[in-house]
């Protein structure tokens, strides 16, 4: 049996409009909706198909503003049967911070009788994409911890993580309990089923102050990046345009000799 | 006081983005006042491999190479690499500790931000002050910059791939060569590659290093639309990539996706067709040196962004091209 613990970020879905607020420090989401990010996806569908595959549980976790239980919910449509989230302003912490507060969620639950044999989470966060809380938060808690990890399975004691090395695919074996940082493609999340996203609307979400003096991020500011006027010169129209592209081509010494 | 920095070898020596993390960290110490800059090299190197790292670094203008040799470090594990790099440190007074943002030099410079107990910031693209340290680095997938401050007595930074271009130093070097054996303890090698895998013909590694990549996104229309990019991929001698509307419909494999969850990619030249150009897919072609879009709407961003472009539908453009490609190169 393991139990697994996932973790998951509200963060803005870019796929639309994009613009930074006023006081540039975070990203306006007004027109925006929210998601995980797709490493978190596979994260939570990975979580629950361990937890169902031996016989334990998956809880999904969040650290953020009180939205984040709409990405907690998600979370608990397609298989984790509990949910947590740390109460937290995120504009006001920073990965050491996040790493911190999960790891007393960890040890508070631990203490209280479940103990959690595999902590998944997203390689790094769609948006402040800082690549640290799974290696802090493995720190916080002595566990061995992998990053870049597109399959895992639990084998009784121990967890068989699986994703791309420069020379291949790596393979690695943790004893339990461990931390696994996932990317995106090793699995397929599912949707959720009707009856999933009615159970998941009347769960209870254990609600947790996040607690003590927060390190933060560093944030000084966010700035669009420079973005050049277009000097995109238009070759033309449909097919008549193909031996334009291929002068570009030539020009450009690219074409096989 | 020093910029210490990890360089990853592969068969031709120091890895491309080992290169351009060398050139920013020679960047940042010049901005810290004219400091010198020492590599380190983790793990076993054939000797033509270590010759070649050498006079590379060299050129880098690199003060001395420090090479952590220990027999457990055959096999990859972050919490070793980590442990060399650290120990390193002190050797060296090293004020900064710089690593591409590879998925391995993050993973490695995390483990040593979380050793040292101290912040790091992921992704740099450029230094904004020396003293206090503060970077630019990319967020939200390079659609906007944040500027961080570091503030602890080490800096730890990674680069973001394909942000600088390498260039060698005004200044060559004969960098000194130190060997050590870096303190490792069973724990930081629990987490250690097991073994590799066959790979499947080295997919996306033929995308990252090819110097055409044609692109597909949505506009390919179906898992059987994409004949005529492949065909105009091969004919140029490139690679596929698509965006990641395409992987999520199943209709190409994941290691052929470009963008912010997917492989980031710096061609001489990349062709999008039927790709809008959202910012997940941006972050990941934004290095390219030259686009040519093919889209059927004259203001999606990838055409505003691209340096040429053709507006019609790519199922009758691409063949097209495919036909003057055959004839040219007849």
């Amino acid at each position: 049996m393991a139990n697994v613990l996932v973790c998951v970020k509200r963060v803005p879905d870019v796929s639309g409009e994009f613009a930074l607020t006023d006081d540039e420090q975070s990203v306006d989401a007004r027109r925006l909706g929210f998601t995980v990010s797709p490493h978190e996806e596979c994260a939570v569908e990975l979580a629950t198909q361990i937890a169902g595959d031996t016989g334990g549980e998956a809880t999904v976790l969040s650290v953020g503003s009180d939205d984040s239980i709409e990405q907690l919910r998600d979370a608990l449509a397609v298989g984790c049967t509990k949910a947590v989230l740390v109460e937290a302003d995120l504009a006001a912490i920073g990965p050491v911070d996040v790493a911190r507060a999960i790891a007393d969620v960890v040890r508070a639950h631990e203490a209280a009788g479940m103990a959690y044999d595999l902590i998944l989470l997203g390689n790094d966060a769609a948006d402040t994409g800082d690549f640290q809380v799974p290696v802090r938060l493995a720190y916080a808690l002595e566990r061995p911890v992998v990053t870049g990890i597109s399959t895992v399975s639990a084998d009784g004691e121990t967890v068989v993580a699986r994703g791309d090395g420069p020379d291949g695919p790596e393979v690695f074996e943790l004893p339990m309990p461990a931390v696994v940082a996932v990317m995106e493609g090793g699995v397929t999340p599912r949707y959720p089923s009707i009856p999933g996203r009615m159970k998941a609307k009347k769960a209870p979400i254990e609600t947790v102050a996040f607690a003590g003096e927060p390190v933060g991020s560093g944030r000084v500011r966010l700035k669009l990046p420079e973005v050049e006027a277009s000097s995109v010169r238009i070759l033309g129209t449909g097919a008549d345009a193909a031996p334009a592209v291929v002068d570009v081509m030539e020009e450009l010494g690219v074409l096989p000799r | 006081m020093s910029v210490l920095v990890l360089v990853e070898p592969d068969a031709g020596g120091a890895t491309l983005t080992s290169l351009e993390a060398v050139t920013f960290a020679r960047g940042l110490a010049e901005a810290a006042g004219g400091w010198p800059v020492h590599a380190v090299v983790v793990g076993p190197a054939e000797e033509s491999v270590w010759s070649a790292l050498l006079d590379q670094l060299g050129a880098y203008g690199v003060a001395s190479v420090r090479h952590a040799e220990d027999e457990s470090l055959s096999a990859y594990a972050a919490a070793a690499w980590a442990a060399a790099l650290v120990d390193a440190v002190p050797a060296v007074s090293a004020q900064m500790v710089v690593a591409s943002g590879t998925p391995r030099g993050n993973e490695i410079l995390a483990h040593v931000a979380a050793r040292l107990d101290v912040a790091m910031a992921a992704n740099a693209v450029a230094v904004d002050a020396a003293d206090p340290l503060v970077v630019s680095r990319q967020v939200v997938g390079g659609a906007a910059l944040e500027e961080m401050r570091l503030d602890d007595s080490v800096g730890v930074v990674s680069v973001a791939g394909h942000a600088c271009e390498p260039v060698a130093a005004a200044a060559p070097s004969q960098p000194e060569v130190v060997t050590y054996a870096p303190t490792l303890g069973a724990v930081d090698l629990v987490a250690r590659v097991a073994r590799v895998e066959e790979a499947a013909a080295d997919e996306s590694a033929a995308l990252t290093s090819a110097r055409v990549v044609v692109g597909a996104g949505r506009g390919a229309g179906g898992p059987d639309g994409f004949k005529d990019l492949l065909s105009l991929a091969d004919l140029v001698g490139g690679a596929l990539g698509v965006s990641r509307v395409v992987t999520s419909l199943g209709w190409r494999p994941h290691h052929e996706q470009v963008g912010q969850t997917g492989s980031r990619i710096a061609p001489d030249l990349y062709i999008p067709c039927g790709i809008s150009g959202a910012i997940q897919h941006w972050a990941g072609c934004q290095s390219a040196k030259t686009i040519i879009a093919i889209n059927t709407d004259e203001d999606a961003p990838m055409v505003t962004r691209a340096d040429y472009a053709v507006i019609g539908d790519l199922h009758e453009i691409v063949p097209a091209i495919n036909d003057e490609l055959r004839r040219r190169l007849a």
